[in-house]
């Protein structure tokens, strides 16, 4: 008993938390070894004994090899259980790797083939008057177009789709079924039937013509599904305790909608939001028989052609001249900044909206 | 027999503010009954306790007397529920305003999540749609009556839900005193709390109920006692609706029951 209680006073007598699960140097250098093995093993397997060849073969063999190299040297080292505790944790640093590895690769590529055509001009001029064969000109037609598109279609489908999420899962009206119907089947119309729709509709038959605001109705009907059905998802995880307390004070159902079960649901609707735009920012489809694409800038989205920055790629990227080519791939660049601005705001201000009162 | 002596009571005192009176309630859920002719006087600033065992309709009772039965689909009553003479279910009240005049607090704590303390104290306000001419004063108020100003006054822009479960329960106490209710229906109000936080609460009402009716469910027989000066004990048979069995003065009512089926509840022999 006494020497359990020195012992504890020797071990514990710093206030601080403990480390519970420190990596040692040791599993470092099992990672690192067995890792340097397999690497080796396979190579003399690739170079010396067989006469494979090609990258993707080798890598597959290599992670193999380590795998058992990893397992077989634990299992020494710590037996059975931790070995295949430690195996198990390999496959799924590998699975998040593999899937991170396509998005990272294509971020880079962009990166790199973009980057040298991003100047202060490719933001600041249009190709209204650059040639084929010219360097110089911007995607400013292009960048203005998508960002208007875009924030059009916003203002039409989120209040569209909040609202239709309420009746859905607060007025629970007579209709839900069908309503709720409809929006799932919507939810599967490809998106170059939604610009055909649009096209038929709004700019034959009405005869309205091409422009940014077309674009924008067909990319609110991309839009409108997934926003309805992640916000009635979203309005579904308010307790409800919260409607009952908020009715008992004598409020009436809308307002218990619009100050209680909306605020709480804030962050998980602009979430909602964000997947809706992330539906429809990358179109193209659908935007070249609604926008139909312009080489002039056109800040109007109201009436006249507009360029968009999925339409501004796709143009110059079929275009055989390496200066088209170069804006293409720039083009590119942009759109990918423009969807992780779009992203990283819109997650800032859903953690404000409600990490500001929890 | 009660009745004549209320009726008395109302001759002399001629407009106690809160007083509330079932008269033959039943209830529906569907086709299924779950309250027979309930018929219960519960007298202005006065704590009523409802006892019983679980499911014989103690909560659906309390709900009817502020229009929250009729938001449960499928449900029905029948019967009237008179706030001061007036019939609350008669077709000219509105239910927001009938729910506003009586307040509720449930058995789990449910501030709003969105708002800070002092929003939460003032929600009631903002929801019916009445104006603060001081909302200050009313913050201050509502909390101090709930006893709970000491604790949080020096952080009413802190989240509502940051509060420990018998703070947070005050804080619904708070929600509801704001809108000066004359009834206040508390279901369970301490069922999910620890005894400290059920001591303060029984306090409160104390306190409260010099100003406002109030009427509590309670499985906690020594809290009816405590907190009570009227009580109504409700029983179901199998598979039969509710009703009372009696109702009366909490001392005559845990001390000389008249019937034997109470004697029993009171003294832990069954439910
Ligand atoms: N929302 C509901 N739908 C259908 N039946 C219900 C509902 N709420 C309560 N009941 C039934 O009504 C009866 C009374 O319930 P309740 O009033 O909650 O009892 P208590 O509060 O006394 O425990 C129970 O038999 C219960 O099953
Ligand atoms: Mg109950």
């Amino acid at each position: 008993m006494t020497s359990f209680t020195s012992e504890t006073n020797v071990s514990y007598d710093n206030d601080r938390p403990r480390a519970l699960r420190s990596w040692k140097v040791e599993d470092l250098t099992l990672l690192l070894g067995t890792a340097f093995s397999a690497l080796a093993l396979n190579w003399i397997f690739y170079t010396a004994l067989t006469t494979a060849t090609g990258a993707t073969g080798f890598v597959v063999t290599w992670t193999l090899l380590f795998y058992t190299f990893y397992y077989l040297a634990n299992r020494i080292e710590l037996g059975p259980q931790a070995a295949s505790d430690r195996l198990w944790t390999a496959f799924t640093w590998s699975a998040a790797l593999l899937l991170l590895a396509p998005l990272i690769t294509i971020l880079l590529y962009v990166i790199v083939k973009g980057l040298p055509g991003l100047t202060k001009d490719f933001f600041t001029q249009d190709l209204s008057a650059t040639g084929t064969l010219d360097t110089g000109g911007g995607a400013s037609a292009a960048i203005v177009g998508t960002l208007e598109q875009v924030a059009i279609a916003v203002f039409i489908s989120v209040p569209l789709g909040v609202l239709t999420a309420v009746y859905l899962n607060e007025v629970r009206g007579k209709f839900r079924r069908p309503v709720r119907m409809f929006v799932d089947a919507m939810s599967g119309i490809p998106s170059i039937v939604a610009g055909l729709f649009i096209y038929a509709v709004w700019i034959v038959a009405f005869g309205h013509g091409f422009s940014g605001f077309a674009a924008s109705l067909s990319l609110s009907i991309l839009m409108l599904p997934t926003i309805c059905r992640t916000s009635e998802e979203v309005l579904r995880l308010v307790p409800g305790g919260l409607r009952e307390g908020s009715l008992a004070l004598g409020a009436t159902r809308w307002k218990t909608v619009r100050q209680v079960v909306l605020p709480t649901a804030a962050s998980g609707l602009v979430t909602a939001v964000v997947l809706g735009v992330a539906r429809a920012v990358g179109e193209t489809a659908p935007l070249i028989m609604t926008a139909f694409g312009s080489t002039a800038l056109n800040r109007n989205p109201f009436s006249g052609a507009q360029d968009s920055l999925p339409l501004f790629v796709y143009r110059l990227i079929t275009n055989p001249f390496p200066a088209q080519q170069q804006r293409a791939w720039t083009g590119a660049l942009v759109l990918v900044i423009v969807v992780l601005i779009l992203f990283t705001a819109a997650r800032w201000l859903g953690a404000r909206a409600s990490g500001q009162k929890r | 027999m009660t009745s004549l002596n209320t009726d008395i009571n109302e001759l002399v005192d001629p407009a106690p503010a809160g007083g509330l009176t079932a008269k033959d309630v039943s209830c529906w859920f569907g086709e299924r009954k779950v309250l027979e002719r309930v018929s219960l006087e519960m007298r202005p600033r006065t704590v009523t306790a409802l006892i019983g065992p679980s499911g014989c309709g103690k909560s659906t009772f309390l709900r009817t007397l502020n229009r929250m039965h009729e938001l449960i689909p499928g449900a029905q009553l029948g019967g009237q529920v008179l706030l001061d003479g007036e019939d609350i279910y008669n077709p000219e009240v509105r239910a927001t305003e009938t729910r506003r005049r009586i307040g509720m607090v449930f058995q789990k704590p449910n501030p709003f999540p969105a708002m800070s303390i002092r929003e939460n104290v003032l929600s009631g306000l903002k929801l019916s749609g009445l104006k603060a001419d001081d909302p200050d004063s009313i913050v201050e108020k509502a909390l101090t009556r709930a006893g709970l100003w000491k604790e949080v006054s020096d952080r009413l822009d802190s989240a509502g839900g940051a509060l420990s479960g018998g703070q947070q329960q005050r804080l619904c106490i708070a929600r509801s005193l704001a809108v000066e209710p004359e009834v206040l229906l508390m279901d369970e109000p301490c069922s999910a709390l620890d005894p400290t936080s059920t001591l303060r609460i029984e306090d409160t009402i104390a306190e409260i109920s010099d100003r406002v009716t109030v009427v509590i469910v309670t499985h906690n027989m020594q809290q009816a006692q405590r907190v009570s000066q009227q009580c109504a004990f409700f029983l179901a048979a199998e598979n039969k609706p509710g009703h009372i069995v009696e109702a009366g003065p909490t001392s005559t009512i845990f001390t000389r029951p008249s019937d034997p089926r109470t004697e029993d509840y009171v003294n832990g022999r069954f439910g």
